[in-house]
């Protein structure tokens, strides 16, 4: 499934996380998914929410550099091997991965992986 | 009204530009040497008197005149007329040590509201204009200047001062400004404050004059994209006048020199030697028609270049190039000469906001220069290694301007504290 996610240019210094969650939280925004892939310098925070363009509007609102684009999340069964079946399949795609995290859902047992490839479509047939 | 495209100075042969000036500048040294005891020393410890000076081709005879010399004196430096016959003072900002008061009188004044004028019109202004002056007022000469210049043309006149944005922009959208005068730092912020609050539409902005501080030619394009205006430099300092002595047209290629008011000279900023046109050098001015604080061989420290092409706006006094930086904002580096300026450029070519902060220091003995820039969300992705790929990207083309390396710093927006004035764009923690 296609879903849209925000990302969050972050300077690495005590708190800068915090400002943003606390910008959602006032907002009411529900938080799916958190992943923050950094540098000495700087981070980028990765979110998925409930309400993309209500979170979208405060965090510009608040002056942050918001960044939308597609990923591509797929659920699988919170058992083991579930996510090795998954990367077997993107792997023997040809499929490039430039990053993933994953997330757990505790109401359904289910493991949400999160997916930026290069051959979104393609994912999406193959699962 | 009077026209203040006055083409019998502005259009005036060259000849006829020098025989103007050097009737004025016989006329100037006579009354320094008159009336003011603290040139008459100057000249007298450089054993010139008047009778040396036959011809304005005489005046490297005679010795220049530097900020110290106008911050020794305090306050009463230099004073050319009795108080009583003054009417006004201005002052510099006094940061970098005492304070330059310049006195005027009226006569001064209206010199330097002229030349003013002259610039708001070869801007496209005229008495149908809404002046919005968003220079500081007071003893800056900024505001007061922009505001004579603007009543001498008859344009209705906004007497903003700096800062309070959110008034500046209520004005300027109720009253439909349609001229900006302030710093070029302030013009951006102003930029973008329109933009975060939709009010583009509706502003009337058709040009700004934008001075009291250097910037770039990609800066100048970027305010000029946003605001939807044409943006015109101008340039003065205090002890000349004030904003005006020189100014641009329409051809936004160099700014004409006010000649029939100052005489200027480009000289070696080592030797003091003078250049010929279109060297690179430090500016020297000096007053021709000035009352009450007069000039002799004023030392700028603003590097630029000189030329008298002919302009196709129709002014034939020589004009001077963007500064390209004044000799004293320029930083030593590992012995490289760095003027912010130059790095402001680079900035503005790989699609940075002219938000900006050089932090220089010294590790073991060895000078280390730190960049740090605002992202913007034009720039941003959600991949990080496109994210390191531009900040290498910068670094490649900081290091081929500059030629040192230069570490940068990738910062949240508006974490560079904006100003509303001049810009604080250097801060140098060496101790040497």
């Amino acid at each position: 499934m296609t879903v849209k996610q925000i990302s969050v240019f972050l300077e690495n210094r005590y708190g800068q996380l915090h400002e943003i969650t606390d910008i959602l939280a006032k907002a009411g925004i529900d938080l799916r998914a958190i992943n923050i892939a950094e540098t000495t310098d700087y981070g980028i925070v990765r979110l998925l929410v409930d309400d993309v363009p209500a979170a979208t509007d405060v965090l510009i609102g608040a002056g942050c550099v918001v960044s939308v684009n597609p990923v591509q999340v797929i659920a699988v069964a919170n058992k083991s091997g579930g996510l090795n079946e998954v990367l077997g399949k993107i792997a023997a795609a040809n499929i490039d991965i430039e990053y993933m995290y994953s997330t757990v859902d505790g109401a359904n047992e289910e493991a949400k992986l999160v997916f930026k490839v290069d051959k979104p479509e393609e994912l999406e047939k193959i699962i | 009204m009077e026209n203040y495209f006055q083409k019998e100075y502005e259009t005036m042969p060259r000849e006829q530009i020098k025989a103007l000036q050097n009737e004025k500048f016989l006329k100037q040294i006579q009354h320094v040497w008159n009336d003011c005891p603290d040139y008459r020393k100057k000249m007298e410890a450089a054993g010139v008197t008047p009778d040396d000076i036959k011809s304005i081709d005489d005046i490297s005879k005679l010795p220049f005149l530097s900020k110290d010399d106008l911050r020794e004196g305090y306050p009463y430096a230099m004073l050319a007329k009795p108080l009583s016959e003054c009417v006004r003072i201005q002052s510099t900002s006094g940061t970098t040590g005492k304070r330059v008061i310049a006195y005027y009188t009226q006569h001064d004044i209206d010199i330097w509201e002229e030349c003013c004028a002259r610039a708001i019109t070869a801007a496209g202004g005229t008495k149908e204009d809404v002046v919005h002056v968003s220079y500081g007022y007071g003893l800056f000469t900024g505001g007061p200047g922009l505001n004579g210049g603007s009543h001498k043309l008859g344009c209705l006149t906004l007497p903003m001062s700096s800062g309070n944005t959110d008034r500046q922009l209520q004005f300027m959208t109720d009253l439909g400004s349609t001229i900006i005068c302030c710093t070029p730092s302030y013009a951006a912020y102003l930029a973008e404050s329109i933009k975060e609050r939709g009010l583009r539409d509706k502003i009337k902005l058709k040009a700004g004059i934008f001075g009291a501080e250097a910037w770039s030619e990609e800066m100048r394009r970027d305010i000029e994209a946003s605001l939807g205006i044409k943006a015109y430099d101008i340039y003065g300092l205090t002890e000349i006048s004030g904003p005006g002595v020189s100014f641009e047209c329409s051809e936004q290629t160099g700014m004409h020199i006010n000649e029939d008011h100052f005489y200027v000279e480009i000289i070696d900023p080592d030797t003091g030697e003078v250049l010929p046109e279109g060297e690179e050098g430090e500016l020297v001015f000096t007053s021709l028609d000035k009352e009450a604080f007069p000039v002799i061989r004023y030392r700028t420290k603003d590097i630029c270049v000189l030329s008298t092409e002919k302009c196709s706006c129709g002014r034939t006094f020589i004009k001077m190039v963007k500064p390209r930086g004044r000799s004293d904002d320029m930083l030593i580096i590992k012995g490289v000469n760095v003027f912010p300026s130059q790095i402001e450029a680079v900035l503005l070519e790989q699609g940075y906001q002219a938000n900006y902060q050089l932090v220089v220091d010294r590790v073991n003995n060895s000078d280390t220069l730190d960049v740090n820039v605002e992202m913007t969300p034009e720039k941003f992705t959600d991949n990080l290694g496109e994210v390191a790929e531009m900040e290498k990207k910068l670094v490649g083309a900081l290091k081929a301007m500059l030629g040192i390396y230069a570490k940068v710093h990738l910062v949240a927006p508006k974490s560079i504290t904006r100003s509303e004035g001049k810009a604080v764009r250097v801060i140098d923690n060496r101790k040497i």
